[in-house]
């Protein structure tokens, strides 16, 4: 079910929206929300859908049909306009390598439109929000992994985007710098901000989303709260390892577990209780759209 | 404004942390080219009334403006299939036009940039040219041709090799046939009228007017307007169109 918001509370509202490459239809009419101040994430496998929308969200790409609303205006008739209060970061790091860390963000403060004075007071203040700040005058191509994903978030945020547009934020990188950039993320979000989220990592959707969607082939098939989508399948589940493979089995609580667990004794070669977690929904939800689980 | 500004000086600073390398690479040519066929060929051979390096220096320069022009597209390929900075130009609240204008005046930066490195070199060989302002004229407008149709390529073609080609293929055969290293003139009745429409002929054959005897064709003058505008507006589209 499709819980539809006022529109005053919301940052931005995607309608019907449609693309195609060639044959392949990418997305098929998805519809959803970002309410203001809120974290949405967009979960799915690759070639779900997840990119082509944030292209779309961010006029890098055309949709075929459909209507986008920041802040109750459509966008799909004049994108100009509705770039200054969207800040994107890319799934791919496309910096200037060869300019430093303040040139880079120079020369997005002036696309922007920002005055010389307004872009040094952003740069100042983001590079010490984001810890970079000892960076300034560091090439970008002598940046870790981690220090270009943060530079590329400042670079987002430079000119007081309403909305951000994360497309797997964290991809590539190690736990620990991993754990920086949400921290990163939940400060912005604290700081007022409406981000869309797209990633592959569930615990990353689990930890920093108010509400996820799950995309497959081009269509939304749930939206919800990730605790409620979790409670929904169960709180607990059990692992069963069977000489055929893995099978899962969900309980509403902890009890029932334990009580399936004492049947399982001697039937299985091994079994283990856990909590369920957004990973569990995620591969719930794929295997009833492959078809292989009935809802 | 700012727009047109953050696409310039983004190619100007790149240019700048490269400058020495940019400079000796805009050298190299020039100067095989002026030892080979000026110095090589020495003084005492006379084309057109003046020695033959006084010839080249003006074709030489018109040719050379033409190259570094077009070849933004190599770098402008670069940024946007391996860099992806492309993309962050198209998420930006700039028009096609802006961005269009940042590369195309980089590109005329670039081949007055070479112009002055070979002006350099004429002074310090002791050829004396007329430089009028009609001079530069003539080469903005080239350098504005060639940076668009650069751009134009870089937005259409989307491999690295099939840029390689294009120059291979097109901008070289020009240098050589559009009037740099020989009078047109010269060239066999069979071929002649071809290498007469090549906007590289129009222009070198007017600066080298200008430079030594202070001339120019005010009809040349109204078809180079007319390939600019005609080249903008292939630019404009193409970019325009370029989708990644």
């Amino acid at each position: 079910m499709h819980i539809t918001s006022p529109s005053s509370c919301l940052a931005l509202k995607v309608e019907d929206l449609k693309k195609s490459y060639k044959k392949v239809q990418a997305l098929k009419g998805i519809s959803f929300e970002l309410r203001k101040g809120e974290l949405f994430s967009l979960l799915g496998p690759n070639g779900a859908g997840k990119t082509t929308t944030i292209r779309i969200l961010t006029g890098l790409i055309k949709p075929d049909g459909g209507s986008i609303f920041v802040f109750g205006e459509d966008i799909t008739k004049n994108y100009i306009s509705a770039k200054r209060l969207i800040g994107y970061v890319p799934q791919h790091i496309n910096l200037d390598v060869e300019l430093t860390v303040y040139e880079n963000l120079l020369i997005h403060g002036l696309l922007f439109g920002m005055s010389l004075k307004e872009i040094k007071k952003r740069i100042d203040e983001l590079l010490a929000f984001a810890d970079l700040a000892q960076r300034r005058k560091t090439k970008v191509k002598d940046l870790s992994g981690g220090m270009k994903r943060r530079l590329l978030i400042v670079r987002a945020l430079l000119h007081q985007p309403k909305i951000l547009l994360l497309d797997e934020p964290t991809v590539g990188l190690d736990p620990h710098i991993r754990r920086k950039i949400w921290h990163l993320i939940k400060q912005i979000q604290e700081k007022g901000a409406s981000i869309l989220l797209t990633t592959h990592y569930m615990e990353e959707a689990e930890y920093l989303s108010d509400r996820v969607a799950f995309i497959f082939n081009g269509v939304i098939h749930r939206v919800g709260k990730p605790r409620k989508l979790i409670e929904e399948l169960g709180s607990h589940v059990i692992d069963i390892y069977t000489d055929g493979g893995v099978k899962t089995e969900y309980f509403q609580d902890r009890q029932s577990a334990e009580r399936r667990m004492f049947e399982l004794r001697g039937k299985a070669n091994s079994f283990s209780l856990r909590r369920t977690t957004l990973e569990d929904v995620f591969m719930k939800i794929q295997r009833v759209v492959e078809g292989i689980e009935k809802t | 404004m700012k727009g047109f500004l953050a696409v310039y000086l983004r190619e100007i600073l790149i240019l700048k942390n490269r400058l020495g390398k940019v400079l000796l690479s805009f050298s190299v040519n020039p100067l095989l080219y002026l030892f080979a066929f000026g110095i090589g060929l020495g003084r005492g051979i006379e084309v057109q009334g003046v020695s033959y390096l006084e010839f080249l220096i003006p074709g030489l320069i018109s040719a050379t403006s033409m190259l570094q022009a077009f070849a933004i597209n190599v770098e402008l390929n670069v940024a946007r299939f391996y860099l992806k900075i492309f993309e962050e130009f198209q998420s930006a609240p700039i028009s096609p036009l802006t961005y269009s204008l940042g590369e195309i005046f980089f590109g005329i930066t670039r081949a007055f940039l070479s112009v002055f490195i070979i002006l350099l070199i004429a002074y310090f060989s002791n050829v004396r040219l007329n430089l009028a302002p009609e001079f530069f004229f003539f080469l903005f407008l080239n350098a504005f041709v060639f940076a668009s149709l650069g751009l134009t390529s870089a937005m259409v073609i989307k491999s690295h090799g099939d840029q390689t080609l294009l120059t291979n293929f097109i901008i070289t055969p020009m240098m050589f046939l559009g009037g740099t290293f020989f009078p047109v003139e010269n060239a066999p009745s069979l071929v002649r009228p071809l290498l007469e429409i090549l906007p590289l002929t129009i222009v070198s054959r007017n600066v080298r007017s200008i430079a030594l005897f202070g001339v120019y064709d005010e009809k040349s003058l109204i078809i180079l307007f007319g390939l600019a505008l005609l080249s903008f507006c292939l630019a404009y589209f193409a970019v325009n169109r370029a989708k990644d």
